[in-house]
């Protein structure tokens, strides 16, 4: 069987196409006038400006991190364009019938209608293509309930004071080299406020694109929920096939005030390369969450695609009783590499973590977790549940575990839980006895693997997981 | 139904099947006895397909069609069905779920219609109750954490279900309190239709007090040894089967 389910592991794509859309797009290089260029373009006030700068001068001085389980050539920081722009965004459409209609076509193949008729019930949308947001919906349904919901771009404009107030709060310039970086470049990405005690009315995604060549991508999240607010906010990332490596590096920031609860959902599926290993995305994204007094922060992801994933979205349980939550599927196939996990940062009393992580391998991949449990002298009671488990598909792949605990408070209970496990022959006969064929057994007994995290994405999306699941096995068993 | 013509097999370069012949009509039920190590389970595994087995040479007819010129899944669509010893778990695919994914690949290849979602509960229903296993099972993992005898029946529940035309089942008696055995006997004297043939593999005489056999064969040293009707299964039970060594090529 082994050998059988190793070869399926051809891989196709479906987003992998280019739009011929016109922009403007930076020269390759990164230096001050290249920020200044890209502030001017947002028309930032000069706070922003000066924020901006001073992450680029911390960055400057910093070096790559190497201590992840990845391997990739080195990156030239000054061969990558960081503005790209649609020409017909110059002037932000007023409406979605001033869009280029070829940018809401490239939506539309994605599966992503941005028309609200067409669009999924309940879900409101911004899109985000290369650098700039392309169009948000339901905001006005959305504002009727006081939510703020736009690209960041404008929030910097038009919200000043809870943008100044927030940005950097969780994740500062410096906190790591592709945080720095971020901060100095970052283009666009989604605003998010909800006010005390609103349970946002519907679920709110982004979707990132990245279309033109030689871009990286930077976006920037913040996501604001105040006191007894809920909100689910879920992102998708697709990018054309190429056979150069694009560099996105997001940095995500969520504030759950107190009685708070932010679910924040990924379905990342960049161009994960092709089967021989060209191409591809990296993805390096800082993604964390404070929690304040009995608030609760749960990530949700769903890892498929990008040649290489560093990304460890974490929470800081600040306050008394907060709850932190992290389910994670880490698919990786051919040559891609995942070092995933997250942090759990137990600050507050009778602060509680989950920690649910389950990686895939398959061909000549490899995953590994990556996590930190630590409960500081102060967290009285806190407790801590953590389980990786890794799926192995064929024997040439590799998952490997990395789990560090911290603990500084003697009256912690702290839980791990690991496993590693392969396809087994007679899993695989079993269902091929049954009349199924070798792919759709692959496909149903990873599923099954993945259920419980599943099991926490929304409903809509959880449908599509299993899906790019199985696209993303296609090809691994023969 | 199966006509099996001088069957080698080996699995790990170590010869299992001599030369095996046997020959299975519409609607006839064999019981295959016989001692350990004697190639029973081996002839279900290499009927069915199993990774690991290969076959040496001799030739193998299911309903006409050369068996060796299909694929594992294939054979099970065109309606052979093993129910294992040794059922195994499948974490988190809901038995409800795989069944449904069977049952839709069988029914697709007999150009069939798939059942509607509500469709395939009420017979997953209805057909778990005629095993005695609880609904919720549906719901469970496939085996996941189901008894020894659970599992069995979840053997027998998909059978029924699958409506196949050859039924093997290999040491489906073994570790089963006489409770569940009655279960599985009455799953496949409800099935026998006079079409659908059955292959029985078992150990012991008991299983064949409830599923009453046509045939009976020994299979020792990779081969039939003695074939006769039910009575032979008896003799058996009392004799023991050192009386048939000097049958052994």
């Amino acid at each position: 069987m082994s050998e059988q389910v190793e070869s399926l592991i051809r891989k196709d794509y479906a987003a992998g196409f280019h739009s011929a859309i016109e922009s403007d797009t930076l020269p390759p290089g990164l230096n001050e006038d290249v920020i200044r260029h890209i502030s001017a373009q947002k028309e930032e006030p000069q706070w922003m400006l000066d924020w901006r700068l001073k992450a680029f001068e911390a960055w400057k001085q910093m070096v790559e991190p190497t201590w992840a389980h990845v391997h990739y050539p080195k990156i030239d920081f000054q061969s990558i364009s960081y503005y790209s722009s649609p020409k017909s965004m110059k002037n932000r459409p007023k409406s979605l019938d001033e869009v280029d209609p070829e940018l809401l076509e490239t939506y539309k193949k994605l599966g992503i209608p941005l028309h609200e008729q067409e669009a999924l019930a309940g879900v409101a949308v911004d899109a985000v293509f290369d650098s700039v947001s392309v169009v948000t919906t339901f905001r006005e349904k959305l504002k009727d309930a006081g939510v703020i919901f736009c690209p960041i771009s404008e929030a910097i404009r038009e919200y000043p004071e809870l943008v100044q107030k927030y940005l950097g709060s969780v994740v500062p310039q410096k906190d790591n080299f592709y945080a720095a970086l971020n901060s100095a470049v970052f283009s666009d990405g989604s605003f998010v406020y909800i006010p005390k005690g609103v349970r946002c009315p519907m679920e709110l995604s982004t979707y990132f694109r990245i279309n033109e060549l030689n871009t990286g991508q930077f976006e920037r999240t913040l996501i604001v929920a105040d006191e007894g607010s809920y909100v689910s906010y879920l992102e998708g990332c697709t990018a054309p096939m190429r056979d150069e490596n694009q560099l996105h590096a997001a940095v995500v920031e969520l504030v759950a005030l107190d009685d708070a609860r932010i679910k924040y959902s990924t379905v990342q599926n960049w161009y994960p390369g092709d089967k021989d290993g060209k191409g591809g995305i990296y993805n390096f994204v800082t993604k964390r969450g404070i929690a304040h007094t009995n608030a609760r922060i749960s990530w949700t992801q769903v890892e498929t695609g990008s040649a290489v994933t560093w990304k460890y979205p974490s929470c800081i349980l600040k306050g008394d009783n907060s709850v932190g939550e992290f389910y994670s599927v880490a698919l990786t196939n051919n040559f891609q590499q995942a070092d995933t996990g997250t942090k759990m940062i137990h600050l507050g009393k009778n602060t509680s973590s989950t920690i649910i992580a389950k990686g895939i391998s398959a061909g000549r991949s490899n995953s590994s977790y990556r996590g930190l449990v630590r409960i500081n002298p102060g967290a009285e009671g806190a407790r801590n549940f953590t389980q990786c488990d890794s799926l192995l598909i064929g024997d040439r792949c590799g998952a490997h575990t990395f789990p560090y605990i911290e603990n500084r408070n003697s009256s912690a209970v702290i839980e791990h839980e690991a496993t590693t496990s392969k396809v087994s022959d007679d899993q695989m006969f079993l269902c091929q006895q049954r009349g199924l064929d070798a792919e759709k057994a692959v496909s149903m007994i990873v599923n099954g693997f993945c259920r419980e995290v599943f099991k926490e994405l929304p409903m809509e999306f959880a449908v599509e997981a299993g899906k790019l699941l199985e696209v993303s096995l296609e090809g691994s068993v023969g | 139904m199966l006509q099996i013509k001088e069957l080698v097999a080996e699995i790990d370069g170590k010869q299992i099947l001599n030369g095996l012949n046997l020959t299975i009509g519409d609607g006839e039920v064999h019981a295959i006895m016989g001692p350990n190590g004697a190639g029973k389970s081996t002839l279900g595994n290499v009927l069915t397909g199993r990774d690991g087995y290969e076959v040496k040479s001799g030739e193998v007819l299911f309903n006409g069609k050369n068996l060796f010129d299909l694929e594992i899944e294939e054979r099970a669509r065109e309606g052979m069905f093993l129910a294992f010893q040794y059922p195994v778990e499948i974490p988190g695919v809901s038995n409800m779920e795989f069944l449904k994914a069977s049952l839709d690949a069988r029914r697709k290849h007999q150009g069939l219609e798939e059942l509607s979602s509500f469709d395939f509960m009420k017979l997953a229903r209805e057909t778990s109750a005629k095993v005695s296993l609880d609904a919720a099972f549906l719901k469970r993992g496939v085996n996941e954490g189901f008894s020894g005898g659970e599992k069995k029946r979840n053997e027998i529940l998909q059978m029924m279900l699958l409506e196949p035309q050859l039924c093997i089942l290999d040491e489906t008696d073994s570790g089963l309190d006489i409770d569940a055995l009655q279960v599985v006997a009455n799953g496949v004297n409800a099935m026998r239709d006079g079409k659908r043939s059955f292959i029985v593999v078992t150990h012991y005489q008991r299983l064949l007090d409830y599923i009453v056999p046509d045939h009976v064969h020994v299979l020792a040293g990779g081969k039939i040894v003695k074939s006769g009707d039910k009575e032979l299964a008896k003799e058996l039970e009392a004799k023991g089967y050192g009386w048939l060594e000097g049958e052994v090529a």
